[in-house]
């Protein structure tokens, strides 16, 4: 599977995204320059990191939205490219208006940093299809702006269209409806703040996350 | 030409930072404040003759996140 793995000025997870993408796809992914106009030729996955890109000036992720790669972004998106935003890369797409909502400051006001419970609610997509609905997974979250609101229609239409693809099993940030990760209209991006590059392997005290991007891989190869 | 850029939260939209500062201030001993929103000033040097649309445009596509955020522009033309 060829994938790119977006690089911004502030990114602090991207190596671990690539490394998860390697080990899962046995190939190294491109790491894409926030300045760079294109994506590699046929690529297959976008992969946009955590980390604190710009360092959160404005708001977080309103920078990285605006930057050169990401109209490439938008474009092959809307050719139906799978594209995955975790964390700060969440809080990018909806920047960008990839996905709807908007991630805001943790209602306790703390950075949370810990393994949390999520609900699989979707194990249709391209990105859950590993997973069995209702099934209860851990990952890790690492964020202050987890925080996922939207107005009550885009949240009803989410619901109804099946596109809530991760809830918190147990209130974390303040998310309405404990929402943890969307999908597009057409199922071709996720957006979700909880980081399963780092549930990988035992020594990362949970492997949850592994089944994402194997089921990543199956689908899109 | 200056401007200034308000930036708010959208009524109804919860604003814990606001809380925050709300409790900090009755921890002060300030009694009577109703509620806290807190928002952002951006202040803009503009060239002569920028025109309100051009602002509204740049508030639209970075400097406000409308799915959340109201903006007000308030024009200093002699500063």
């Amino acid at each position: 599977m060829k994938s790119a793995v977006l690089v911004f000025p502030g990114s602090n997870c991207d190596r671990d995204l690539a490394v998860a993408i390697r080990e899962v796809t046995g190939r190294d992914p491109a790491m894409v320059w926030h300045r760079d106009s294109e994506l590699p030729d046929g690529v297959e996955l976008i992969a946009i990191p955590g980390g604190f890109s710009y360092g959160d000036y404005l708001r977080s992720g309103a920078m990285a939205a605006r930057s050169p790669i990401m109209r490439a972004v938008a474009e092959a998106a809307g050719r139906g490219v799978p594209t995955i935003g975790i964390c700060n890369g969440f809080q990018v797409l909806t920047e960008a208006g990839l996905l709807p909502g908007a991630l805001m400051r943790n209602a306790g006001l703390h950075f949370v940093c810990r393994p949390v419970g999520l609900k699989v609610e979707n194990s249709q997509s391209i990105f859950t299809n590993r997973y069995s609905a209702g099934e209860e997974i851990s990952i890790p979250v690492a964020h202050h702006d987890g925080n996922y609101q939207a107005n009550a229609e885009t949240l009803d239409r989410l619901e109804g269209e099946g596109r809530v693809a991760f809830r918190y099993a147990r209130e974390v940030n303040g998310s309405a409806r404990n929402i943890a990760g969307i999908l597009n209209p057409q199922g071709n991006v996720l957006g979700m703040m909880p980081h399963p590059e780092r549930a990988l392997e035992p020594a990362h005290g949970g492997t949850d996350g592994r089944r994402l991007f194997e089921g990543l891989l199956e689908a899109v190869a | 030409m200056k401007a200034r850029v308000f930036v708010t939260l959208k009524p109804g939209v919860l604003d814990p930072q606001g809380k925050a500062i709300h409790h900090a201030l009755e921890g002060l001993g300030f009694a009577g404040v109703q509620e806290v929103r807190a928002g952002k000033l951006i202040e803009l040097e503009l060239a002569d003759g920028t025109s309100d649309d051009e602002i509204a445009d740049m508030c639209r596509k970075l400097l406000a996140n409308t799915v959340i955020e109201n903006f007000k522009i308030e024009k200093l033309e002699n500063a």
